[in-house]
């Protein structure tokens, strides 16, 4: 039993880094708290079903397809959206927001609720892991999401377009008298954002079904890695996934599953209590939060 | 030729606004309508209209209230994603108060406007040195985790609610007492937001540190703006309860948290008078527009992106404009 809660979180510890990494990219690299992160989680998971079952495409190419219209979707948003009200925070969330709700509200009035709506798994396979028996889909999730990090960590430190993103991040101003266009960095960043929550539903949402409820709770859950590990850190967000991903499982199995979100919402308050700056903020994130 | 627009004052702004030189019945028509126009017309919809108009007019107040309540947060700096948690906290309050205390709904609504706005006040003391969208996010958390907590704990009736609350005694009470709440918080808050408290709340807005440099405790005033606010959500929390005469999760629901937003930002943030009109707009809107169901929310959406990218400066301000000054083009020398 207890063994197997470990290997379970350790599954929902990744889950929830690989839900919270495009959050916390977008916002790390263009300032841009996107509220529409959950929307187009769920976007995504609908146009691979769609392009799944209505068109009849391959799984493979369905999915493809539909983070590469997603990428587009993000960038488009940006575009005609965000860049307009670019540094007005509040203008800001309220757009994006707004464009999420339209979403998940428009599939939900759709109709497209039930269990029918899921993505297949990859392998019906499951294995024997410290006592407790793992399907081949967890094991896939984990060993995507440490490529998907490691590779986002070469990316940002060792690319041309990832240092360029750093450097906007780091100073706008000096990043653009060095020939770095940052309104085009900010729409790749978006992009790259709306990107990552497509491919996390890709390999996350054949483990349940997909509806536009989901969209929240996946938003609240990127919220709530963001804040506790320091928005924009992504040391911190895969420390905060590990805290959280623990205690929910810890409480899903020991106490009732009605509490797991309630432990998510406890840790929030705590840390923006004792330490505002999040666990691995640095001075930067406290002058922003405080 | 480039041609840029020119905004001018009418005279009769001129003469009429700043010397306070009324010399005519037209000039201080001109004064006086703006204001006159929101009072009566509050006090004569009510006789107009026939009991299903009157329910809407109902909505109209409650979701006013709302968002003017949204708007003194958002002029204080404090941008709420989360009005349901001031809404349901009252909500609760007062149906607790009625159900388990059994006191009539005239002591319930303002103990539970005061007792919801002290709780929701002290739930967000710890995060009220947050700025920007972190406190967004946790107003955001917040209402959507209390209903998890209702529904762990089964307290409060739990998922069923309570329900059998006392009514208020008539429907022209209601009515009128949601009119009068209306009508005092929109010309009131106005009046506060204009005086000196209300300049340090804008100044905490414009910039906090500065208001901190001048010695000002901008935490305290900070707290002050988050009780008055709460305070009008649970008022108006308290009092759905007793129209409703059902108290139960449904309180929470997006819905409160996203129309007086919806409502402030079309109607134009930043003046109370906006937000209310936006509520003037929108909630008939949405009546009208019940057939189509779950896509009211799909528009709400669409609504705030359009005005925040289009009109972001709101139909109220608008108004105002066209009200004031007239314009016309001008050749750029």
């Amino acid at each position: 039993m207890f063994l197997g809660t470990v290997v379970y979180a350790l599954i929902n510890s990744v889950i929830l880094a690989l839900l919270a990494i495009g959050f916390n990219l977008t916002f790390g690299i263009s300032g841009v708290a996107n509220f529409a992160y959950g929307a187009l989680y769920i976007l995504s998971a609908y146009l691979s079903w769609m392009l799944l079952n209505l068109v009849g495409l391959p799984f493979l190419l369905a999915a493809l397809i539909s983070i590469l219209l997603t990428m587009l979707f993000g960038a488009l948003m940006y575009r005609f959206v965000l860049l307009r009200v670019r540094g007005q925070a509040l203008s800001e969330v309220i757009a994006t927001f707004g464009i999420g709700l339209a979403i998940l509200e428009m599939f939900r009035y759709m109709g497209f609720v039930g269990f029918e709506y899921t993505l297949p798994v990859f392998s019906d396979h499951s294995l024997m892991i410290a006592g407790a028996y793992v399907d081949m889909q967890r094991i896939l999730i984990v060993v995507i999401g440490v490529i998907l990090i490691l590779g986002l960590w070469v990316f940002t430190h060792h690319t041309s377009l990832g240092l360029a993103f750093r450097g906007i991040a780091q100073d706008e101003r000096t990043a653009l008298s060095l020939g770095i266009d940052s309104d085009r960095i900010a729409t790749l960043s978006v992009s790259l954002g709306a990107g990552l929550a497509a491919l996390a539903a890709t390999i996350i949402i054949p483990l349940g079904s997909i509806s536009p409820g989901e969209g929240y709770d996946v938003l609240i859950k990127a919220l709530a890695v963001c804040i506790i590990g320091g928005l924009g850190s992504t040391g911190g967000v895969i420390v905060a996934s590990f805290v959280i991903g623990f205690a929910e499982r810890f409480t899903d199995s020991y106490i009732s599953s009605h509490w797991t979100m309630i432990v998510s919402l406890a840790a929030i308050l705590l840390v923006l209590t004792i330490k505002p700056s999040g666990l691995f903020g640095k001075q930067k994130e406290l002058e922003e939060r405080i | 030729m480039p041609k840029r627009k020119e905004r001018i004052d009418r005279g009769i702004k001129a003469r009429s606004g700043d010397i306070f030189a009324l010399s005519s019945w037209r000039e201080m028509l001109y004064l006086s309508g703006p204001r006159l126009l929101p009072v009566v017309g509050c006090l004569l919809l009510p006789l107009v209209l026939g009991i299903y108009w009157q329910k809407v007019l109902l909505a109209v107040g409650v979701f006013a209230l709302l968002a003017i309540s949204w708007d003194i947060l958002a002029q204080s700096g404090m941008i709420s994603l989360g009005q349901a948690l001031f809404f349901g906290m009252g909500a609760y309050c007062a149906g607790i108060l009625n159900h388990y205390g059994g006191l009539p709904p005239l002591i319930t609504i303002p103990l539970a406007a005061l007792g919801g706005g002290l709780i929701c006040t002290a739930l967000l003391l710890p995060v009220l040195r947050l700025r920007g969208i972190y406190f967004s996010m946790v107003t955001l958390i917040i209402p959507l985790t209390l209903v998890r907590l209702i529904e762990a704990t089964k307290i409060f009736g739990g998922t069923e609610g309570l329900s059998g609350m006392t009514p208020l005694p008539s429907r022209w009470l209601e009515l009128y007492l949601i009119m009068a709440a209306l009508l005092g918080a929109l010309f009131g808050f106005r009046r506060l937001m204009s005086s000196d408290f209300g300049l340090v709340l804008k100044g905490i807005n414009d910039n906090d540190r500065s208001v901190m440099n001048a010695g000002i405790n901008i935490y305290w005033f900070k707290a002050q703006a988050l009780f008055i606010s709460s305070a009008i959500g649970a008022f108006c929390g308290a009092f759905m309860t007793h129209v409703y005469m059902f108290v139960g999760m449904p309180v929470f629901a997006l819905d409160y948290s996203i129309l007086p937003i919806a409502a402030a930002v079309v109607g134009g943030p930043g003046t109370l008078a906006g937000a209310t009109l936006g509520a003037f707009i929108l909630v008939p809107l949405s009546e009208i527009l019940r057939g189509i169901g779950g896509l009211r929310i799909v528009l709400y959406g669409l609504f705030l992106v359009i005005f925040i990218v289009a009109l972001p400066e709101g139909i109220f301000h608008y108004i105002q404009r066209k009200y004031h000054q007239f314009e016309r083009w001008v050749e750029v020398e």
